[in-house]
């Protein structure tokens, strides 16, 4: 047995409103630069739906990530290491930029210096790859809320085999988002693709990584990942992706993508896994095995000898103990409701979904049916077949048991809770029915609806022996930012290098960002209890605070005069009315 | 001036290699890299790129051979002169060829294709420049050399009695100038912009060559790596460096 730790995540699609604030927030955070204007480390689908890149789900076309050979052996589905270094000059498999979409900008200037004219000026769309006009005709969220789903949504991969059962006329379509990010698989064929070994897995918590001074832009393991989240940067050359936001959570902090998720669905923590089982688990033959094979490789940290092994496999005791009370060990192991995205991949990845009940209560809702009742929602989970087929080809390979095991437990939390919501007595056979107790069932109601900041995310931080390894601690000598040519955009030898080059690690040393999140004054003085809440302020008056103190003696210069007017007019807004709102800001602090 | 062209600048040349090789790596790790331009096109690059590569891969084995290897020695291995041209022709000709069309569809793809182009620095055009000159140089002379016949005053030239021994001489330092005084303007031309070619190469994106991944075929698929790996730190089973040493 090889303890390892796995960082994980867990997605509960029940809860997606596809808002996109993941990705927005994601973008903004890491790929708002030249060369990854196409890049969405996190990025929400519409399902059915084609995804992005389009159909990167159809491995008979795109080749990406492992086979199992004749002789039970795992092989690369493009290719071992010779068909890749034949074809390092030019990889055929690899997306073109009208794969993923032409990333584009307006041209706003127009608006603001075109002249007085009769018609409106216009900010036509220019390609940022050439330069060029371009007509939008694609984008990475095209067929969003199935938007053009007749002629988009049909292509859909995931639909083959079922698409004579679905009918996407819009009364009979089911859909639900589903966001991605890198899955940090255990078996990543990313990395197995790397000619040049740039992309690893960290020992410690298992991010998988590209070190950016080894990549050589060899573009294999764009082909190489199943899910199409390795992009290759074009300015620079080098192959990107999701990091698992590490510098934040090697300091406790949750990644960017779970940290503003509005529906509050992302879950993390620690998964321990024997490291010497994942081959084998990988090669199971039946795809459907996939799924319970990848559980099998798990430990269960609660076990006193995996934590001797954990302990002798060099994991430190405070992460043994946040992966005993991982929330991502608890959907996956305890209550059984996570399920893996495309285990037939074979990458064993990591980021793991709580399949959608919704498809299957809207329908129930529509018929006028008790849609929270057992066995209503049982009974509709065996009749609707589309959904839960469609699901099970996300999820499990194609095998529609565990899809319908897991439905059924949501199901049944739903039927349980609402009899106590309801302030009637909760029927323990509800709980029986799906095989777990009352109180594991209010357990997982607790995580899965209440979803406490703390619990859903358990994430220990890196140790501080190993300080200077961490990039968000600033413990390199602080001139250095300062040298002349760190200022420079780019190096002799093209966009991105020499030592001015991107480091795409964010900026902001992050144990200061958490200190100052969690401090009681604001960063420009004061406390927090003269803050405004402007979201019940009624418009009236000129609540305390709002403004800054006006110097006494201060001349307003010429030029601010006109936008200082109104806040210095102090005799219209005088009206008293308004109500500084003191409890906590909407910044989510603590209550105090 | 002799003595500049023949000996010193190819020192010039090679040191620059040398030392630019070790500064590049040292310190500008980020920009070694390809600088693919497959995301834009990719159907003139899956016909070009490996067709150039490949054809330059053996002209350098080519290149090997001639100048590398002495002529006593294939005469030795009973190899006549005539037979070792008909070999380094049938093999030269057709990798020489199948590299200057690749260049020639992947300069036409850089020009045409408008994001391609607009990613192309000054530092490639003129390296490019450069490297078609060189191999236009090097197919020239092998028509001109053996299929045509023109060599000095009507004979045949053979650059294994003075291209290839100078080559050898300067890498035991002991270049003998007289030996490419006397060769043709062809070859003169052609291994000076070799040689300027190689002063360029450490600056240009040419050094992608030297990340050739051999070890791939190696290596474990997976590379598992610490989070530490500093120099000097000891986790684990990796050595501690000198002077790092912990205390007991």
């Amino acid at each position: 047995m090889r303890v390892m730790a796995q960082m994980a995540m867990v997605m509960n699609l029940d809860k997606c409103i596809g808002c996109h604030t993941c990705s927005v927030t994601c973008k903004q955070a890491w790929t708002n630069r030249q060369g990854t204007e196409y890049v969405w480390f996190n990025n929400v689908e519409t399902r059915p739906g084609l995804g992005y890149p389009r159909g990167y789900e159809d491995q008979e076309v795109w080749k990406g990530g492992w086979e199992v050979t004749a002789n039970g052996r795992l092989r690369l589905k493009a290719g071992g290491r010779l068909t890749k270094l034949l074809n390092i000059f030019s990889n055929p498999k690899m997306p073109s930029i009208n794969d993923y979409y032409e990333p584009w900008t307006y041209d706003y200037e127009t608006l603001l210096n075109a002249p007085a004219q009769d018609t409106f000026p216009v900010a036509r769309p220019t390609s940022l790859i050439s330069g060029k006009h371009i007509n939008i005709a694609w984008s990475a969220n095209w067929d969003d809320d199935l938007g053009g789903s007749t002629e988009h949504a049909a292509m859909d991969p995931m639909l083959k085999g079922i698409e004579d059962k679905v009918k996407f006329e819009f009364e009979q379509t089911f859909m639900f988002y589903l966001p991605r990010i890198c899955e940090h698989c255990l078996n990543p064929s990313c990395a197995a693709s790397c000619p040049s070994g740039a992309i690893y897995k960290r020992e410690e918590d298992g991010i998988v990584l590209v070190d950016q001074d080894k990549c050589r832009g060899w573009r294999m393991c764009v082909t190489g990942c199943p899910y199409k989240k390795v992009y290759f940067n074009h300015k620079t050359g080098k192959a990107e992706k999701c990091t698992f936001c590490y510098p934040r959570v090697e300091v406790g902090i949750p990644t960017v993508c779970a940290e503003t998720c509005v529906g509050r669905l992302r879950y993390i923590g620690l998964m321990l896994y024997d490291a010497d089982r994942v081959l084998e688990a990988a090669a199971v033959e039946d795809e459907h095995d996939l799924y319970e094979a990848q559980r099998s490789v798990f430990l269960d940290p609660r076990d006193p000898a995996v934590e001797r092994e954990a302990e002798r496999a060099g994991i430190p005791g405070d992460w043994i103990e946040a992966a005993k009370r991982s929330p991502v060990l608890k959907l996956i192991t305890d209550y059984k409701v996570a399920l893996p995205l495309h285990p037939e991949y074979r990458t064993m990845p990591m980021v793991w979904y709580i399949p959608p009940l919704s498809p299957v209560v809207d329908v129930i809702k529509d018929t006028g049916y008790d849609a929270e009742d057992k066995d209503n929602l049982f009974a509709a989970i065996d009749a609707l077949r589309i959904p839960v087929e469609y699901l099970a080809n996300l999820f499990t390979a194609g095998d529609t048991r565990p899809v319908e095991a897991v439905l059924r437990r949501l199901a049944a939390m739903r039927s349980y809770m609402r009899d106590i919501n309801l302030g009637r007595d909760p029927q323990a056979h509800i709980a029986e029915a799906v095989g777990m107790e009352e109180e594991e069932m209010y357990e997982m109601f607790r995580l899965l609806a209440i979803a406490k900041y703390g619990d859903r995310y358990v994430i220990p931080t890196a140790h501080g022996e190993q300080a200077h390894a961490l990039e968000e601690l600033a413990t390199d000598c602080p001139v250095t930012s300062f040298d002349d040519e760190l200022l420079d955009s780019s190096g002799p030898f093209g966009e991105g290098s020499g030592r001015g080059a991107v480091t795409p690690v964010a900026v902001e040393n992050l144990m200061m960002l958490q200190e100052r999140a969690g401090a009681d004054t604001l960063v420009s003085g004061g406390a927090k209890r003269g803050r405004v809440n402007l979201l019940n302020w009624d418009g009236r008056g000129m609540p305390e605070g709002l403004f800054p103190q006006r110097e006494e003696g201060v001349e307003v210069s010429a030029g601010g005069g006109t936008s200082q007017q109104p806040m210095d007019d102090r005799s219209l807004l005088d009206g008293g009315q308004a109500r500084p709102d003191n409890v906590a800001g909407a910044d989510g602090g603590p209550q105090r | 001036m002799s003595t500049f062209l023949w000996v010193i600048f190819p020192y010039i040349c090679l040191a620059t290699f040398v030392v630019g090789h070790f500064w590049r790596y040292r310190y500008d790790k980020f920009g070694w890299t390809t600088r693919s331009s497959q995301l834009y096109e990719d159907r003139l690059l899956r016909i070009g790129s490996p067709l150039f590569h490949f054809g330059i891969l053996f002209v350098a084995v080519g290149h090997f051979m001639g100048l590398m290897v002495p002529q006593s020695w294939t005469e030795r291995a009973g190899m006549s002169q005539e037979l070792y041209h008909v070999v380094a022709l049938l093999g030269g000709l057709p990798a020489g060829i199948a590299c200057l069309v690749g260049l020639a569809i992947l300069v036409y793809r850089r020009r045409t294709v408008g994001p391609v182009f607009r990613a192309t620095t000054v530092n490639d055009k003129v390296m490019y420049a450069v490297l078609a000159v060189v191999i236009v140089l090097g197919m020239w002379n092998t028509i001109a050399g053996t299929l045509l016949n023109l060599g000095i005053a009507g004979d045949h030239y053979n650059y294994r009695d003075g291209v290839s021994p100078w080559f050898r001489q300067i890498f035991w330092f002991q270049p003998d100038a007289s030996l490419m005084e006397g060769a043709p303007i062809g070859f003169q031309l052609h291994a000076l912009l070799a040689f300027l070619l190689f002063a360029m190469w450490p600056f240009t994106r040419l050094v992608h060559v030297f990340s050739a991944p051999i070890g791939y075929v190696t290596r474990p698929y997976i590379v598992y790596r610490s989070r530490d790996e500093r120099p000097g730190t000891a986790t684990g089973t990796r050595a501690q460096k000198r002077g790092w040493e912990r205390v007991q």
